[in-house]
């Protein structure tokens, strides 16, 4: 990433000897290497450095926690209950962790309350081009256990305040991916 | 179970990128050091190993583990992989000693690394977030940064714990490593200058947070018998914990805290645990460790601590995990000076330094995260420590404590998924 100039400690003219060009993972290709004729030299050979492809097209199921998805593309929120310890999963799953039974599906409020936060400047790779965003573990009432989500509708980290009221959107065509739902302050 | 005792150990300098040499020549790199330093030692005498690396990913290379065996000239001997995110290295220095301690082995190597450099930072942080639950958090925008820094904001709002606090043990860790050669980062800070660097993810900064690295590092544990035969000075493994959490955050449990000896039910009357606050996998582990080891008031019966730092944030929920204080006492508790060194100037007012030193090494946060070597590196540091040979392995005595007879090392992966506690004590 790229190394800012402090404003505030720079003096004028305003240089910055630790300026550095970001690195990037792009080189030359090179079609011969030169060679000794001293093969002990061969010890003191820079590395040759090249770069491999890695795509793959997963075939992923959501298996036994696909209904989650169908009711996020008819706009419900779906947890699991527990029939034996009424424990409630506002992230699904399918068999109870405390007692292995299992559980049944239960809709969940489209209000909760923000159990923590925090603003994404930098992401994984797949994500990067997303930031800034903000994730908030939501919590709902009558529900033990939470749920992550983005939450928009809000400028920065200073906005959001731990336990403050949000309500669910849906989006319109759905993606079948958990980000279907994300949060918006309650006004 | 017979005792298990360490009796040699090494590590690569971590880096940012080796490409000079491949995963099996660095973990080469840090077996020949460990064995050069107990020359008794001969390869024959190694019964077996067990690898460690974290993820596929960066190594494309599946079952790289024999191949570093191969590499070192053990094979037709027994070796396995052994993984655990974040706490690859702990797990597999408790799979050697699982093998000594067992008898199935009389000297067992545990040796790890990982090669971060070969994918971009950004690209690395999507593989390492592929350890988190690929239904419901990874495509919400996973990023483990992302994930502690919810895991700290609610620390704070439980606790009062403040941004300085923080900010003081990236001072003191990156400080420790200014005479720790193996570190990949050795700086002077000041608390604004860990506040004013760049914002990863609120309220953590890029001096809250190790970096990647390229590494390796290896122990060699053996039987008493061996031991003694090996060393002089062999360290022993006198207590052992490994704790588990669920995957999901969300899912943590809001109930009561499992207590350590040294707390009381009333200690915290209206603190719904663990939450996304606390690890109770690591304090889980911690106390089957201290109940091996016989140890009921853990700040005063451990001279020094190695933990996971790979965030500040998660060194200060340690402090608690580990009982060094209670919980929601760990900014209180840093701020106080506890876990600095004595002997070392940071720049800061502290109250009282040297309670228990933690990361005397300079911990992940500066000497860098080559994530299935990093248990092992805490191990080999921690040795060193207990050994008093510091002076000789760092070329400088700066960091040796001068009362290092017991410390303990901690192992940390996913957010909080497993946690290893291993208790080193002098054996001579
Ligand atoms: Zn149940």
């Amino acid at each position: 990433m790229a190394k800012k100039i402090d404003s505030k400690t720079a003096g004028s003219p305003r240089f910055n000897p630790a300026a550095k060009l970001d690195e990037v993972m792009t080189g030359t290709t090179v079609f011969n290497i030169p060679f000794p004729k001293d093969l002990n030299a061969l010890k003191g050979m820079s590395p040759i450095v090249i770069k491999h492809p890695y795509f793959v097209e997963y075939v992923h199921s959501y298996g036994q926690d696909s209904p989650f998805f169908a009711g996020l593309a008819n706009k419900k929120i779906l947890g699991t209950r527990c029939g034996k310890c009424n424990y409630t999963y506002a992230t699904p799953r399918m068999h109870c962790t405390k007692c292995g039974k299992e559980t049944k599906w239960v809709e969940l409020p489209q209000e909760g309350r923000v159990h923590t936060f925090t603003t994404c400047y930098y992401g994984s790779e797949e994500f990067l081009k997303d930031t800034p965003f903000h994730l908030v573990l939501v919590e709902f009432d009558g529900v033990d256990t939470l749920l992550l989500a983005r939450l928009i509708g809000v400028e920065g980290p200073e906005d959001i305040k731990i336990g403050m009221k949000v309500r669910a959107k849906f989006r319109r065509n759905s993606q079948l991916k958990p980000t279907d739902v994300y949060f918006v302050p309650v006004a | 179970m017979r005792p298990v005792y360490m009796v040699s150990g090494g590590v690569s300098k971590f880096e940012k990128a080796r490409p000079d040499a491949t995963f099996q020549k660095m973990v080469k790199e840090a077996f020949d050091y460990t064995m050069g330093d107990v020359p008794r030692l001969k390869p024959s005498m190694i019964d077996g190993s067990v690898a460690s690396y974290f993820s596929d990913h960066f190594t494309r290379q599946l079952m790289a583990g024999i191949m570093a065996t191969d590499y070192l000239g053990l094979c037709p001997k027994p070796n396995k992989r052994i993984e655990g995110g974040g706490a690859t290295g702990g797990l597999c220095f408790q799979g050697a000693w699982e093998a000594v301690a067992s008898g199935r082995m009389d000297v067992c190597l545990a040796f790890g690394f990982e090669t971060m450099s070969h994918v971009q930072t950004w690209k690395g942080n999507e593989f390492i977030a592929l350890a988190s639950d690929v239904n419901f958090d990874y495509p919400v925008g996973g990023f483990y940064s992302g994930y502690y820094a919810m895991m700290v904001n609610r620390h704070m709002h439980e606790f009062g714990t403040t941004v300085e606090q923080l900010a003081m043990v990236s001072v003191k860790n990156h400080m420790n490593a200014y005479d720790n050669p193996y570190a990949q980062k050795r700086k002077r800070l000041t608390i604004q200058d860990v506040r004013n660097s760049e914002m990863v993810a609120y309220p953590l900064t890029l001096l809250d947070i190790c970096v990647m690295s390229d590494g390796a590092a290896a122990c060699v544990l053996a039987s008493e018998e061996m031991a003694f035969k090996l060393t002089d000075r062999p360290v022993k493994i006198t207590g052992v914990g490994t704790g588990t959490d669920m995957m999901r955050m969300a899912d943590r449990p809001h109930g009561d805290v499992i207590l350590a000896p040294n707390e009381k039910k009333s200690d915290y009357r209206n603190l719904k645990y663990p939450g996304v606050h606390s690890f109770r996998a690591g304090r889980s582990a911690g106390l089957q460790a201290y109940k091996m080891a016989g140890i009921t008031d853990p700040i005063r019966e451990i001279d020094f601590v190695e933990l996971h730092d790979a965030y500040t944030s998660s060194e200060i929920q340690t402090y608690e995990d580990l009982a060094l204080c209670k919980y929601g006492e760990g900014g209180k508790f840093v701020e106080e000076g506890h876990p600095f060194m004595p002997q070392i100037e940071y720049g800061l007012k502290l109250k009282t330094k040297g309670t228990i030193p933690v990361n005397p090494s300079g911990g992940l946060i500066a000497c860098g995260h080559p994530v299935g070597a990093t248990g092992l590196m805490q191990a080999v540091f921690a040795f060193w420590q207990i050994q008093g040979t510091i002076k000789k392995h760092y070329g400088s005595g700066e960091l040796q404590l001068k009362k290092a007879n017991r410390g303990l090392i901690h192992s940390h992966a996913g957010t909080g998924t497993y946690v290893t506690v291993s208790i080193m004590e002098r054996g001579w």
